[in-house]
């Protein structure tokens, strides 16, 4: 276990690196001259020559990519001319913008993310996994096909649709709930769950139509193997051959697939942050691309990335445990 | 259970069963249906067996999952009367029939490793069939019974291996370990579906032993479905023939196996390859030892994987072909047989060893050097449906390896097709056919006319007949001798049935783990064994005779 | 040798689908719902092909703008009922601009249609070359293109779709552009299922007894390989088809997608967020599109996949078998 946990990182770490100089080469060095986009549009030449200097845009490009990794593992001092600002490690440099590290920028931007992204996981895995066991369990039946129609609706619902229809439902019309505005859970727990209400709704039926599919499917194949039959030939009955047999073959699929999603909710519910004004992550990779704040987009990349290669090294753990066939290796 | 039967009523007695399936496409287009099992009846007396025994379709296995209801709830169209120790199997309602499966009679099925579930112990599962037939036994109770039908069917140390998971078993454990699950309620009767057919030879008899063992101790009746009359002949006490979904011939084994009444029955018993029959006309033709060799194998050895987890399949073998002599290669699963053929034919690149083609070594060439030998070199595969490709016409299929060598022109090769189909007894005509169109047996033809077509020197066959039925068998056996007769060939035959070995080889090859154990020629290897592992494999071998091996 | 219970049919007979799309076609006509589908989506493709037909027949553009149209004292929301519908702007027009609506969202078919037909073909030929390499090359290749594949199964496409649109001159086309990126950010999956069919083929006979012929690797791969590949990669891109839809919208809807002024659904939907109480039209025109056309996608894509082989469902999931495939690749040797 130890080994393949060490084997795994090693593998992770060799990932990470290529995605690095795959992001570094598209972001810092195709898009031209990165100084004028650093120093901004009303810049004269002497001053973009400045920041070039103070971003040492004159150097070979693998020392600057070098320096960028040295950055993220071990920190960077720039000199704004006068003074020397230390950026900690992991440093992905300062923002384009109002010069402010990026890396603060996301700590900040953490906690909203985290809430959605948390919240939406309950709901799709509750949701999908209860639908998908139901419609397993009355297969043939007017209420399997129901809940097909539904989740294949689900998955043809973009979340910006469903977000707007809720939206205009429960805050508009209804007027239950008041328009989303994020209060972070340490200020007012309270608020913050009532705020998040909608997002984690929005997000999750979305993502439960893909478990409730995933769920049933495992489930249907596992119904047609053999040792199931074994068991229908001893007098079990046909619930229990559902929820005591079949199920065990769909946890370790779900499970795996839940953890790759949990990584990739990091950078992924973007569209979602977008929709309900959250203050996440995503939402500042949408506002950095607008305005080519590119520290901040490489930032973005980066720990999304490293967000997924984890979660799918716990995935794989999960799914060994889950089904003990797999031997980890 | 509900009533004590009483001793005078039949165990099982079936009346009038017709099974039939929804024919097309998973039942949704409207089409006919498909009568597996039809108007058949028989019976079984209280502790008594019989086997029920038939080549494919012929609807044993339909008949009997009919026993235990399986076919309620499956869209099959069932007709008739089935008893079952007094239990109306047709009108019970869910709950009894719930009752009646594991309780009265239990089933044994074909592959005991799908048939378990991979991912509970194997004691909970029987622990959990036990608590299915009785209610009021506890966990812990239910546990001590698995440990014990466990140590019963011979699991050593069964307490503790109960907490086992099917894959740690191995195969005859967990063919036991499913007749374990089958004596948990103590059931009446006992069907078994094909038990030993996923086994190997020995291992197969040491399941019947411990199939009849149980049954002189319990009591309880058998009825078991074989393809194989010898596995039949040795453990029942009455046969039942089927074919087509009817019966042909029944009675007692041993009246039915040497006097048969049925022509069918007696074709099938012809065609069954006896292990203590000498191949007619062995010795006569047997190639000089003189020839010089056409494949000569030395230290040949493939390992798979890496590391700690690298498997060595064939380790150190030597052998040699020559020209138009059939070297037969026995063994059981694991034996190394089918990677050693892949190697002979270059399929696979050994790791160790040397290959020699006419003096040449091919065992390290790469595959743009071996094109100039791949015409010499040809296999039939065992499996007929997968070794035609289903989205090519049969006859491009025998054409390919004329195409690719690029020397005939078009009305050329399919000249040359439709000799090799008529070569193997087909119809010429075919040519356009898909292989969905043939059966197993034609489809293991069409892929002779494929490994005929270069004009090869050598052909291996990897178990060419293993998944046809015995007539089959037998046909597609004498074509390859003939063919071996008038072409000259050498053949290489691969099979885990010593018998069916027995009537084409020259020579023998044993092989186990790897390594060859015993090597000779073919009759002295059968009649005088010297390996203790060989003398081991022949006496497992099920015989259709009594008692005494006539030589 | 045994009788498949549940149909009764020999194993022999069936095992292997017989010549396929004669079947499949069989197969697929039966389920009215995929015909539904076939039906709703051939009319959209009608309707993104004759655009400028209908925008002609209605007597209106997609970039005019109609001051007189909206109320500018309440922000620009449309005169008259249902978001000013009329005779000759037959489903209203834009709040604050007054621009046609019906030849928007006709427009924004093509667009949508253009984007995810030629994302799909980019996955197709990125993922079925790759995929084919990866089976068929020697380890070095394999483990290289296995491991690119890994991470591209894995990356969250819309971040960096999101990302590249920073960089990418601003005057490169848009629609070419958005279908270029999501094509070659999204083609794991489809190299994941190339990769684990062909490996799978590979162990089948057939594919051993054409080695046999003598011809080289290229002959085996394009007479035995790609038709047997044929049906798992329609059936999969069938069901990426739906998914490019709703990127290229996702990307419009975040102002990273088609570059007003060229119609989209996305970039409705994404202005409509702000009209949505006083012109709720706005928002259900698009979406009802956007739904429609992605539903009739999905439905389609399921009929497919169940008509060209109902067993092939299962093994979409190929993430899964590989792993499965590891575990039971010991007992393979003999």
């Amino acid at each position: 276990m130890t080994g393949y946990l060490l084997r795994r990182a090693a593998g992770a770490l060799g990932v990470l690196l290529v995605l690095s100089v795959v992001v570094y080469a598209t972001f810092y060095i195709a898009p031209g001259d990165p100084a004028r986009l650093a120093c901004g549009p009303r810049c004269n030449p002497e001053q973009i020559a400045q920041v070039r200097d103070q971003l040492s845009l004159g150097d070979p490009v693998y020392l600057q990519f070098w320096h960028f990794l040295q950055g993220i593992v071990a920190g960077h001092d720039y000199s704004t001319g006068t003074a020397v600002l230390h950026c900690d490690a992991p440093c992905f440099g300062l923002s384009y913008q109002n010069n402010q590290q990026v890396t603060d920028m996301l700590i900040e931007r953490l906690p909203a993310t985290a809430s959605l992204a948390v919240g939406a996981m309950a709901v799709s895995l509750l949701l999908g996994t209860a639908t998908g066991l139901l419609s397993a369990l009355r297969r043939g039946g007017a209420t399997e096909r129901v809940l097909t129609w539904l989740t294949l609706a689900g998955t043809a619902t973009p979340v910006f649709i469903s977000g707007l229809g809720l939206l205009m439902l429960f805050c508009a019309y209804l007027a239950w709930l008041p328009f989303p505005s994020y209060v972070p859970l340490t200020e007012d727990p309270e608020q913050w769950a009532w705020n998040m209400l909608l997002p984690w709704v929005a997000l999750g039926l979305l993502e439960s139509a893909k478990y409730a599919r995933l769920t049933r499917s495992s489930l249907l194949e596992t119904l047609a193997e053999d040792h199931i039959r074994t068991f229908r030939a001893y007098g079990v009955a046909e619930r229990k051959l559902v929820t005591h047999h079949a199920l065990r073959g769909a946890v370790g699929p779900v499970i795996a697939l839940s953890a790759a999603d949990f990584g990739s909710m990091f950078g992924g519910a973007i569209l979602t942050e977008m929709m309900f004004g959250l203050p996440g992550i995503g939402a500042l990779l949408v506002h950095a691309t607008t305005t080519l704040d590119l520290p901040v987009v490489v930032a973005v990349v980066m720990v999304t990335g490293t967000a997924v290669v984890i979660a799918n090294i716990v995935a794989d753990v999960l799914y060994a445990a889950a089904d003990r066939r797999v031997a980890l290796r | 259970m509900t009533s004590e039967p009483r001793t005078s009523e039949p165990l099982v007695a079936v009346s009038g069963l017709s099974v039939a399936f929804p024919a097309g496409d998973g039942g949704r287009a409207g089409g006919g249906l498909v009568r597996a099992v039809d108007g058949l009846s028989f019976t079984v007396p209280q502790g008594g067996s019989l086997g029920i025994v038939g080549e494919s379709g012929s609807g044993k296995s339909t008949a009997a999952y009919a026993l235990l209801g399986l076919h309620r709830d499956t869209g099959a169209e069932v007709t008739g009367a089935v008893t079952v120790a007094g239990h109306d199997v047709q009108a019970a309602d869910d709950a009894a029939l719930r009752r009646l499966r594991g309780g009265v009679a239990a089933m044994v099925f074909q592959d005991p490793l799908s048939s378990l579930d991979p991912y509970q112990a194997i004691g909970d599962q029987i622990a959990e069939v036990y608590r299915v037939h009785r209610r009021d036994a506890s966990r812990r109770a239910a546990r001590a019974r698995a440990a014990e039908v466990l140590d019963r069917v011979g699991i050593p140390d069964a307490a503790r291996r109960a907490r086992s998971r099917p894959h740690e078993f191995s195969g005859g454990m967990r063919q036991r370990a499913l007749i374990a699950m089958a004596l948990a309620c103590e059931p009446r009767l006992l069907v078994a579906d094909e038990p030993t057919t996923a086994l190997d030879v020995t291992v197969q008899a040491q399941i019947l032993d411990l199939l009849r063992d149980l049954r002189a101790e319990t009591g309880m009746g058998l009825v078991l479905v074989t393809h194989d009359l010898g596995v039949a002949a040795g453990s029942v006490d009455e046969l039942l023939v089927m074919k087509d979904g009817r019966a042909v011939e029944r009675g007692p084994v041993r009246t039915l196996l040497d006097t048969p009444g049925e022509t069918y029955t007696r074709d099938l018993l012809a065609a069954v390859p006896r292990v203590g029959v000498r191949r007619p006309g062995a010795g006569v033709r047997g190639a000089g030892a003189d020839d010089a060799p056409l494949l000569e194998a030395t230290g040949l050895t493939r390992r798979f994987g890496r590391g700690k987890d690298a498997v060595t399949a064939v380790d150190d073998v030597s052998l040699t072909v020559r020209p138009g002599e059939t070297v037969g290669v026995v063994g059981e699963s694991g034996s190394g047989k089918t990677t050693l053929g892949r190697m002979l034919v270059r399929l696979l690149a050994p790791t160790g060893g040397e290959l020699r083609y006419r003096g040449r070594d091919i065992g390290g060439l790469k595959e743009r050097e071996l094109r100039a030998f791949r015409s010499e070199l040809q296999m039939v595969f065992q499996d007929p449906v997968s070794s035609l490709n289903p989205r090519r016409s049969v006859g491009e299929s025998i054409a390919d390896p004329l195409r690719a060598a690029g020397k005939l022109d078009d009305a050329a090769i399919v000249a040359r097709v439709r000799e090799l189909l008529e070569r193997v007894g087909l119809d010429p005509g075919v040519y356009h056919r898909y292989p969905h169109e043939f059966s197993g047996g034609q489809r293991q033809r069409i892929g002779i006319a494929r490994a005929l077509a270069p004009e090869p020197k050598l052909i291996v066959c990897d178990e060419p007949v293993s998944a046809l039925d015995v007539t089959t068998q037998a046909q597609v056996v004498r074509l390859l001798g003939e063919l071996q007769r008038d072409l000259g060939l050498a053949l290489v035959f691969i099979a885990h049935d010593l018998a069916v070995v027995r009537q084409v080889s020259d020579r023998l090859v044993v092989m186990r783990g790897g390594r060859i154990v015993e090597e000779g020629p073919a009759d002295t290897v059968y009649e005088e064994p010297r390996h203790a592992y060989t003398k081991g494999l022949l006496a497992a071998v099920p015989r259709l005779e009594g008692a005494e091996a006539p030589a | 040798m045994t009788t498949d219970l549940l149909t009764g049919r020999e194993p022999e007979a069936g095992a292997l689908p017989a010549s396929g799309a004669r079947q499949a076609w069989r197969r697929l006509r039966a389920r009215k719902s995929a015909l539904a589908a076939a039906a709703v989506l051939g009319l959209l493709v009608l309707i993104a092909v004759a655009a400028p037909l209908l925008a002609a027949l209605e007597g209106q553009d997609a970039n005019s703008y109609h001051d007189t149209l909206v109320d500018s004292a309440r922000g620009g929301v449309p005169f008259g009922d249902f978001g000013g519908v009329s005779a000759e702007h037959w489903l209203g027009v834009e709040p604050g601009t007054g621009r046609d609506l019906f030849v928007r969202l006709v427009y924004g078919a093509r667009v949508s249609l253009l984007v995810a037909v030629g994302a799909t073909a980019v996955q197709i030929l990125v993922g079925v070359g790759l995929g084919l390499a990866a089976a068929l090359g020697n380890r070095f290749v394999e483990s290289v293109l296995t491991h690119i594949t890994d991470v591209m199964v894995a990356m969250p496409l819309l971040v960096f779709a999101i990302a590249l649109m920073a960089v990418v001159p601003a005057d490169f086309p848009r629609p070419v552009l958005l279908a270029i990126a999501i094509g070659l950010l999204q083609w794991g999956g489809m190299a994941r299922l190339v990769r684990a069919q062909t490996m799978s083929l590979m162990k089948l006979d057939f594919v051993s007894a054409a080695r046999l012929t003598g011809g080289s690797t290229w002959r085996v791969a394009r007479r035995e390989l790609l038709p047997s590949l044929a049906a798992p990669v329609i059936t999969y891109a069938a069901v990426l088809l739906p998914t490019n839809i709703v990127l290229e919208a996702s990307m419009s809807f975040l102002g990273v997608g088609v570059k007003p002024p060229t119609p989209s659904w996305g970039h409705m939907l994404s202005s409509a967020t702000t009209w949505f109480r006083a012109d709720p039209m706005y928002v259900l025109l698009p979406a009802l599109m956007l739904f429609v056309t992605t539903l009739a996608f999905t439905v389609l894509g399921d009929g497919v996949r169940t008509a060209l082989d109902p067993r092939e469902a299962s093994r979409l999931r190929v993430g899964r078998s590989r792993r499965k495939a590891r575990t039971s690749g010991a007992g393979g040797a003999a």
